[in-house]
């Protein structure tokens, strides 16, 4: 390489270098931040009672979550348990099975789809679903159910376009091969093609159940907010994000509501932590070879 | 001698500068033409109004037109808010300012209570009209929100619909109106009205049907605020504390008067409780038998009512000063009136 090339590969590299610096910075000020106040929350309830107590209450200065913690992991099972098999069948259907011409007219509404934001979702949910839900169904319509069914209409694009896009990725050579060896088509999909595409079809759950554990305010608007574990899926409930939409106004810098409701975000955190590293060993025991 | 908002005026000629008729004075009485006549009378801690008597100062009554340094000295601000002027006070620089309206520039922030909301706006509305280079904007978030904001110097004004705690009293408190907490149902639950005890023990998880308070049979939906709302706080304060009843974690939580009247609107089998302003498109219960009227607020008949308060810091400036002069004045408390809120003075 001449000079100028070299000065200009070394400046590129050193920009590059210097975006992801900032990039990893942010992320750590983030953790920090959350880290600190919400450990002020686990110092001044008792972690075991913070985590694992059923009160609530401003009023008394008394703050555990465990009926949050329950709320929020069962809207984002219950979203992921549906979307994840339509999802993926539908992004086979998209990418390996449809006519070029439905292709083409539904990939690009579920794009649009995907670009719609939640709480969009949530006023659609509160005005047309808890009325439905209610009046069909029984409870308050405020209720688990609503917010799981908003949270699948939140999340299915994604993980139809993120599926769609990464089983497309998978190399021809791949699909012929199988094919030429006399596999029909099916068998190709789910033997070779799919497994080839783990990895990107794992990020797109994992993309999607981050959007899912951490929607607050479309899953505020209806999943009804008590302090209550739910005992069927027409119960209502409240999740760690949407605690935090409904209380965030009333928290006064410094005491002690502010820093339960950081020890929300912060085990917020961990799931999404333990989350993503139970994605890291699936996509590495997966695609060695791919 | 100049006290903060008392202030005792210097010279009668004041009036007589801002082009109002002279004003003359006669040996016991002081008289001004204009659209508007007012009588004051030495010593004397009423005035006179259009006819109409009234307190100089409601919260001193010990605030008279006096005789000093061989002068008649008259309460500028008594004067000049019935006259529709504006007048402030600096306390920095110990300057009294008397101004007509549409001279007034700036902008005020103010944010809190969504049970002020309605009303709030239209004060805005109404004062910017009459001085058109004045913004003011008004955002929800409820009570907790509006004394946080306000504390932290956030937003000028912050909107509470509850008294201050001693936490809180760092800041100033200015009345602007009364009001009411109504308790709303569907309309087709078919009951007229509850006690007090009743809407408690609903509200505390001990009644859980309609059947049990003489309504047709159904899981009563319970819809309440969250934590920090002063709408929650009055209701905890007139239904639950006197009879020594928690609210249930179980009532479903929204987060303004606005969504706990649609909740209630929607829901066959809803309770809720909103400012009187907000109760439309449902059935106000009567509560021990009194409607959540106006008249029976003022008579004290009515179990549930509370001030509404527009909340500063202390050192707030012309501007906000002039805004609150305006909602507490003749004219903001007409607006008052048509909201549907219930006037300071009785």
């Amino acid at each position: 390489m001449s000079k100028p090339e070299q000065f200009s590969e070394k400046l590129g590299k050193n920009l590059i270098f210097i975006f992801a610096s900032i990039s990893l910075l942010i992320l750590l000020s983030i953790v920090f931040f959350i880290f600190r106040d919400g450990f002020l929350a686990f110092k001044e309830n008792g972690f075991f009672h913070f985590i694992f107590g059923n009160d609530w209450s401003v009023q008394d200065n008394t703050f555990s979550i465990l009926p949050l913690i329950v709320g929020s992991l069962v809207v984002t099972l219950g979203a992921l348990i549906i979307s994840v098999p339509i999802g993926f069948s539908c992004a086979v259907f998209l990418a390996e099975i449809a006519p070029e011409k439905v292709r083409n007219i539904v990939k690009p509404a579920i794009d649009i789809l995907v670009g719609i934001p939640s709480v969009v979702f949530g006023l659609l949910g509160m005005i047309l679903l808890v009325p439905y839900i209610r009046n069909h169904y029984g409870g308050p319509g405020l209720s688990i159910l609503t917010a799981i069914i908003v949270l699948i209409l939140m999340i299915l694009p994604t993980i139809i376009a993120q599926a769609e896009d990464s089983i497309r990725s998978v190399p021809s050579s791949y699909k012929n091969a199988s094919l030429a060896l006399g596999a029909t088509h099916l068998q190709t999909i789910w033997n070779v093609i799919l497994p080839c595409a783990k990895s990107g079809l794992v990020s797109s759950v994992i993309l999607s159940s981050g959007r899912a554990i951490g929607e607050a305010m479309a899953v505020y608007m209806v999943i009804g907010n008590t302090f209550t574990f739910p005992k069927s899926l027409l119960d209502p409930s409240r999740t760690l994000t949407s605690n935090i939409v409904g209380q965030i106004e009333e928290a006064t810098v410094g005491g002690a509501h502010l820093h339960a409701l950081f020890g929300c975000g912060l085990i917020l955190l961990f799931i999404v932590f333990i989350l993503n590293s139970y994605s890291f060993f699936i996509k590495r025991r997966g695609c060695r070879s791919c | 001698m100049f006290k903060r908002n008392k202030i005792l005026s210097v010279i009668v000629g004041i009036v007589a500068i801002l082009g109002i008729a002279s004003v003359m004075v006669p040996s016991n009485a002081l008289t001004a033409t204009a659209k508007t006549t007012i009588e004051l009378w030495l010593n004397k801690p009423q005035a006179r109004v259009n006819g109409e008597t009234r307190w100089i100062d409601d919260t001193n009554h010990s605030v008279t037109p006096i005789s000093k340094w061989g002068r008649t000295m008259l309460p500028v601000k008594f004067i000049s808010d019935n006259f529709g002027l504006i007048t402030t006070w600096d306390g920095k620089e110990s300057k009294v300012t008397v101004m007509q309206g549409g001279e007034l520039a700036g902008t005020i922030s103010e944010s809190g209570s969504t049970s002020v909301l309605p009303l709030a706006e239209k004060f805005a509305l109404a004062f910017m009209k009459k001085n058109p280079k004045v913004r003011i904007s008004y955002t929800g978030g409820g009570t907790g929100a509006g004394i946080k904001q306000a504390a932290a110097g956030t937003v000028d004004i912050g909107a509470a619909s509850r008294d201050l705690k001693i936490t809180e009293s760092d800041l100033m408190v200015h009345a602007i109106a009364r009001d009411g907490v109504a308790i709303i149902v569907n309309k087709g639950i078919g009951i007229s009205g509850l006690t007090v005890e009743q809407v408690g023990k609903i509200y505390a998880g001990q009644i859980s049907d309609w059947k049990d308070v003489g309504g047709r049979s159904g899981k009563i939906n319970v819809y309440t605020r969250e934590e920090g709302s002063g709408t929650r706080d009055t209701f905890q304060t007139f239904c639950l504390d006197p009879f020594a009843l928690k609210m249930s974690p179980a009532c479903l939580a929204k987060k303004s008067n606005g969504e706990i009247q649609m909740s209630v609107q929607s829901d066959p089998n809803g309770i809720g409780y909103v400012s009187f302003g907000y109760a439309e498109g449902v059935k106000e219960l009567l509560l021990n038998g009194k409607e959540p009227s106006i008249a029976n607020v003022k008579n004290g008949s009515y179990p549930i009512s509370r001030r509404l308060y527009f909340l500063t810091k202390h050192n707030n400036n012309v501007l906000v000063q002039a805004f609150i002069d305006f909602c507490r004045s003749d004219e903001g408390q007409k607006i008052v009136l048509q909201e549907g809120y219930i006037q300071l003075a009785d």
